[in-house]
């Protein structure tokens, strides 16, 4: 009898309504969506072909020694990049790291583009905090998979469908360390600065983004690890990279090749954070 | 006419602050209001004038509402009502870009707690008010290390504020508020952080500046010495309100209540104290029963040369020293009356201790404490320093 209570209306059709939405969406915005695709792929490509045209040898060595200048001239870092890319570079997997590597580096770009004004946004206006808040708890608890769905709809497969997914998947730490690193300016510091006059962009750039610099970072840091994470998720939906050897691997239970892919992206991981870390504290 | 001009100047904070405005006029209480309506009143109906050169100290306790009065002062607060003139504009009904343009020309303040841009030197710190109205680099370089100049501070452009002691930092927020050589300076409790020493330091600091620059400032202190000390006029506040507004002379002399007379009684512990609370036991000898042997061996035990010398019924004779103690007990004088000396400085027990300080200032032997003739304690002269001392700063806020 207590059952029927809930059966009070029948199952609301929320599956299919989010499927009429996301095809409307996607033959409504298709002039927008395919060209997108089309030249961002492009861009992309570019990119990892570029990254690609330089030999290895250089590519290892300029990150070593970007290592060793942001650690404060301390080895460790440089001598981990150096054995770490060449194990990558050994096991035959160069081709998939560059291509990693630039979906981390145009994901998290665009999330700190797109992260920081809204970051901002939300810094000063309550309502744009209320509103926003509960949109990044979505995107960031929603499982990450759900995302390659509309991407797919919206992209097809690839590389852009993975940036979108990324995109979503990585941008709110960046918004919310923004946000969370202007307001924590101290109040007697944002008054000097409006009691001598400032305007509220000098305010903005003179005072509040230099103080919340290190939380700012911090966030970006998150990003750019997040951005990683997805990355290999995203090759499920046709991302190319170090996610797909590990996808591949798993389809054909190949643990071996999926151990060194593995191990790949975890070497890729440690050299990008500590890299984003130490540009942090060096600007302290 | 006067440089600034406050006119029945409130502040609520919290939602229908009109309708609490009201209730103040029905005479209802500021904690009366809290509990009825939960808004805080800040400041109610403020109304002083400032003259050119002048230093006016709003002095009050903490939440007496005097630094939500000054943030009102240059609109860092926006008033609920009332007005502000500075030099006759009425800062209240500006739009945004006019208050900019006041507060750039005509309005510097300096922060309790200094409020020193840490990720800039000490130059560029001097240099922010100019640098925001886009003054040339060159021109507001050279305004910014005349000022860091006046303030002592001109062989230390490059460094970060935080390598710097509190009172130079503080002198950093003074050089940077004087940078674009405003008409007001607004100090809001500016020396209370620094420790007591280098507050006095930089209080005839700023006299001494201000004999020079003719500011008008306006300065806001919990510490009724340093209102003293620096105002031309001061204005006590409680619960938001101004309840005296005088001279120094005026407040001390002419209390306008309770209130303000137990503020200005309170302040000073030098006057507060008195003999009582700083004097010892005596070490004495009986005149009736003791004689010079007694009185000697009672010296060197305790390590002194002099010694009271008091009767039966503790009623003081004098004293005796130790060289003639010796000369007596030589020639076998046993009566100390023959040695006794009488030249002893007496104070009642309730003389205040700034004047005991005068006294013992010209006093080579200890002065006695005495009710009626009865000896009750003395005051040896580094007692009178630790009673200063030792009860440190007044600090109205404790």
């Amino acid at each position: 009898m207590f059952d029927k209570l809930l059966d009070f209306v029948p199952s609301i059709p929320i599956a299919e309504k989010t499927e009429v939405v996301t095809d409307w969406l996607t033959s409504t915005f298709s002039f927008l969506f395919d060209p997108l695709k089309e030249h961002f792929g492009n861009f992309m490509e570019f990119t990892t072909n570029a990254l690609l045209a330089v030999p290895p040898v250089i590519i290892i060595v300029i990150v070593a020694l970007l290592a060793f200048f942001i650690t404060g001239k301390k080895l460790g870092l440089a001598v981990f990049s150096i054995v770490g890319l060449w194990l990558i570079y050994n096991q035959g997997f160069w081709e998939h790291l560059i291509s990693t590597f630039t979906l981390v580096l145009i994901a998290s770009v665009l999330s700190v583009v797109i992260g920081v004004p809204v970051g901002i946004l939300m810094s000063k206006s309550k309502i744009a905090e209320a509103i926003i808040t509960p949109i990044l708890d979505f995107m960031q608890t929603m499982p990450a998979f759900v995302y390659l769905i509309p991407a797919v709809a919206f992209f097809g497969i690839g590389m852009v469908p993975g940036i979108f997914a990324s995109l979503i998947f990585a941008t709110p730490p960046t918004v919310r360390f923004t946000n969370l690193g202007i307001r924590q300016v101290s109040q007697e510091l944002v008054e000097a600065s409006e009691a001598f006059g400032s305007t509220g962009s000098q305010k903005l750039f003179k005072v509040e983004l230099p103080m919340a610099k290190a939380t700012i970072m911090a966030g970006i840091n998150q990003t750019v690890m997040l951005a990683l994470s997805m990355v290999v998720i995203a090759s499920m939906i046709g991302a190319p990279g170090l996610g797909r050897e590990v996808l591949s691997s798993l389809q054909r239970a190949q643990v071996g090749t999926g151990f060194v892919a593995g191990i790949g992206i975890v070497i890729l991981a440690i050299i990008i954070d500590r890299f984003t870390q130490h540009v942090n504290t060096k600007n302290n | 006419m006067p440089v600034i001009e406050v006119k029945n100047l409130s502040k609520v904070f919290g939602r229908n602050t009109r309708q609490t405005l009201k209730l103040l006029d029905e005479g209802l209480s500021k904690s009366e209001i809290l509990e009825q309506t939960g808004n805080t009143v800040g400041v109610n109906r403020a109304s002083f004038s400032v003259d050119a050169g002048e230093i006016f100290v709003i002095m009050g306790l903490s939440g007496s509402g005097k630094s939500t009065l000054i943030r009102l002062v240059n609109r860092l607060i926006e008033p609920t009502e009332g007005n502000i003139y500075i030099d006759g504009d009425d800062l209240s009904k500006m739009d945004k870009k006019s208050l900019r343009k006041v507060r750039r020309e005509k309005l510097s303040m300096v922060f309790q707690k200094f409020a020193l841009f840490p990720h800039r030197t000490i130059l560029e710190n001097a240099e922010y008010g100019l640098e925001i109205q886009n003054v040339p680099k060159e021109e507001r370089q050279k305004k910014a290390k005349d000022a860091l100049e006046m303030v002592g501070l001109g062989g230390y452009l490059h460094q970060a504020p935080g390598q710097l002691s509190g009172g130079m930092q503080q002198r950093v927020g003074l050089a940077r508020a004087l940078a674009n050589d405003p008409e007001v300076l607004l100090m809001d409790e500016a020396f209370s952080a620094l420790d007591p020493l280098i507050r006095k330091e930089m209080q005839d600091e700023l006299i001494d500046l201000q004999a020079s620059m003719k500011k008008t400032i306006l300065f806001i202190t919990h510490d009724l010495d340093e209102a003293l000390r620096l105002g031309d006029r001061i204005a006590l506040m409680k619960d938001g309100s101004i309840v005296q507004i005088g001279t120094p002379e005026e407040i001390l002399v002419k209390p306008a209540n309770d209130y303000v007379e137990k503020f200005v009684e309170d302040v000073d512990r030098s006057k507060i104290l008195t003999a009582q609370h700083i004097m010892k036991r005596p070490e004495t000898v009986n005149i009736d029963r003791h004689g010079p042997r007694v009185a000697l061996e009672r010296m060197r035990a305790e390590g002194i040369s002099s010694i009271l010398v008091v009767d039966s019924q503790r009623n003081l004779k004098g004293y005796v020293t130790a060289d003639d103690a010796l000369d007596a007990r030589n020639q076998d004088i046993r009566d100390l009356n023959e040695i006794l000396k009488t030249d002893i400085i007496r104070v009642n027990k309730d003389k205040a201790m700034n004047d005991i300080f005068n006294i013992i200032h010209d006093s080579t032997t200890p002065v006695a404490v005495v009710e009626d003739e009865k000896l009750l304690g003395i005051i040896v002269r580094g007692a009178v320093i630790a009673g200063l001392a030792g009860e440190g700063e007044v600090n109205l806020d404790v």
